[in-house]
């Protein structure tokens, strides 16, 4: 079911329904996201239901938003992808692959899934989030990925940690940091690979994760098959898919990925003034605080009286300590309950009942973490379209 | 490049098979196919150097997602091209730059 945000336009539904077996991309359908030039088709890949179409080669797919209102797990068929580079992995032996940790360590190492699957596994319930998610909303526009909110989702992950294998091979005094390659890589080879790094502290701190399962299954191969990783509470650029070489470096790593790409500006609020160029930036890294509504969408008409708002909310990692609404375009604002903590890294659900008078609302949710971080009421700006958090906003007519 | 235009979606994908077995672990060989890429420049001027140009390394959706408008004309388009040779390596001949511009500050 697709969502008045992205309005379903074309051929009948049916079309998509149809999967394997089948020759095309069906764009018989599109859907418009609320930016201009949002037309995007909705495309079905296997192993995907259908998905909002953003590029297809490489692939990126976002999910339609209505998927976020159905329960708090994003399902592995329409989970968003996201690569940079067109060569990527499409014929993958599980029992060939290896994941290599070399450089600084005293014992390199070459790991089967199998020596991955032997170890003692964890599991941990996180969001992934695309830096550039929500980045079509940005006014003035920027170049990149036209992304409305749906390049996000909430997965149970289940892997090794990261921890555990840099251990066993032994880092080095002296370094600093690791860096992260996977399987995937640029057509041309005058084209920087896509590589991510870590300091090694935040790499060993337990909770980042070589993830091979999601959501009960191996991962879907657009989401890293057969090794990925997890970097809880961070931008999805840092859970590099499949993932195949670790190496530790004591030197700070200088690669395009790291030194010139996907940095936010220097400054507390990682903006800068519409239209102007951040003096200094910095690697982007965590999460901001973001929440939504999921069952009521901008522009619907509803019955005046009872009614119950619901949504999700989320952070980088402190955890969400409260959701509160306001239906009257941010005035007065009335705490919502929050629901079951699925830990602090997940989507957090909420829900509030309440009673909407004939007329017309500007309904609006804004959640706040346990440090007190919480949304602004105007967007904030910096020129990659990154961190987007503003409070979020759903005009509805009650009659 | 070794891109993949199948004709026929197939999937030999343990993973698929394993739903419902709870946390199966699979090891069968995966062969993904994508599906064929519809993704098409717009006609416009000098459109056969820009299909030359910009479709080794990726789809031309890349292009057609972009903003529009007053602000998303030539200067906007020479600083993407300007990225993708600078940045990215693409090898593109110095005299096809201004057609690569031209076309998509007149199409887009």
């Amino acid at each position: 079911m697709l969502d008045r945000r992205e309005m379903m336009k074309g051929a009948a539904m049916t079309a998509l329904a149809t999967g394997f077996g089948s020759s095309k991309v069906f764009a018989t359908q599109t859907v418009t996201l609320p930016i201009g030039n949002g037309e995007r088709p909705l495309v079905k890949y296997p192993q995907k239901r259908p998905m909002i179409g953003v590029t297809s080669r490489p692939p990126q797919l976002e999910t339609p938003f209505s998927v976020f209102n159905e329960g708090l797990i994003t399902p592995n068929n329409a989970f968003f992808v996201r690569y940079h580079l067109a060569q990527i992995p499409v014929d993958i032996d599980p029992d060939k692959f290896t994941l290599e940790i070399k450089g600084k360590v005293d014992r390199p190492l070459k790991l089967s899934l199998k020596d991955l699957k032997k170890m003692p596994a964890v599991e941990l319930i996180a969001v992934n989030q695309c830096s550039g998610n929500s980045r079509g909303f940005f006014d003035p526009r920027v170049a990149g990925g036209q992304l409305g909110n749906g390049a996000m989702g909430n997965a149970r992950w289940r892997g090794v940690p990261l921890k555990t294998v840099l251990d066993k091979a032994g880092i080095q005094q002296g370094a600093k940091q690791i860096t992260l390659n996977g399987m995937d890589g640029p057509v041309s080879d005058k084209t920087p690979d896509f590589v991510k790094a870590l300091d090694v502290d935040h790499a060993r701190d337990g909770e980042v994760m070589l993830a091979y399962g999601m959501n009960d299954h191996d991962l879907p191969v657009l989401n890293g098959f057969p090794l990925r990783l997890v970097v809880p509470g961070y931008y999805g650029t840092y859970w590099v898919k499949h993932l195949n070489e670790i190496t530790v470096i004591d030197n700070v790593f200088d690669g395009f990925w790291m030194k010139t790409a996907y940095r936010i500006p220097d400054t507390p609020c990682g903006c800068v003034d519409p239209g102007t160029a951040p003096k200094a930036t910095i690697p982007i890294n965590r999460f901001t605080v973001r929440s939504f509504i999921t069952n009521v969408t901008d522009g619907a008409r509803l019955k005046a009286g009872a009614t119950t708002l619901k949504g999700i909310a989320f952070d980088g990692g402190k955890g969400i300590k409260d959701v509160a609404v306001s239906t009257d375009g941010g005035k007065n604002w009335t705490p919502a309950k929050v629901g079951k903590d699925l830990g602090k890294y997940s989507f957090r659900e909420w829900h509030l009942p309440l009673k909407l008078a004939a007329g017309s609302h500007e309904i609006k949710v804004r959640a706040t973490n346990n440090v007190g971080d919480s949304q602004p009421s105007e967007p904030r700006w910096n020129p990659a379209g990154y961190l987007r958090n503003v409070i979020e906003t759903v005009r509805v007519t009650a009659a | 490049m070794n891109r993949r235009v199948p004709l026929v979606l197939f999937l030999s994908l343990g993973a698929v098979t394993a739903v419902g077995l709870g946390r199966a672990v699979t090891a069968a060989p995966v062969n993904y196919k994508l599906p064929e890429e519809t993704a098409a420049f717009k006609p416009g001027p000098n459109l056969e150097v820009v299909q030359n140009n910009c479709t080794a390394c990726h789809s031309a959706d890349y292009v057609n997602i972009q903003p529009r408008g007053p602000k998303f004309k030539k200067d906007f388009w020479q600083a993407e091209v300007t990225k993708m040779i600078k940045v990215y390596g693409a090898t593109i001949d110095d005299a096809d730059v201004p057609k690569i511009v031209e076309y998509l500050a007149a199409t887009y």
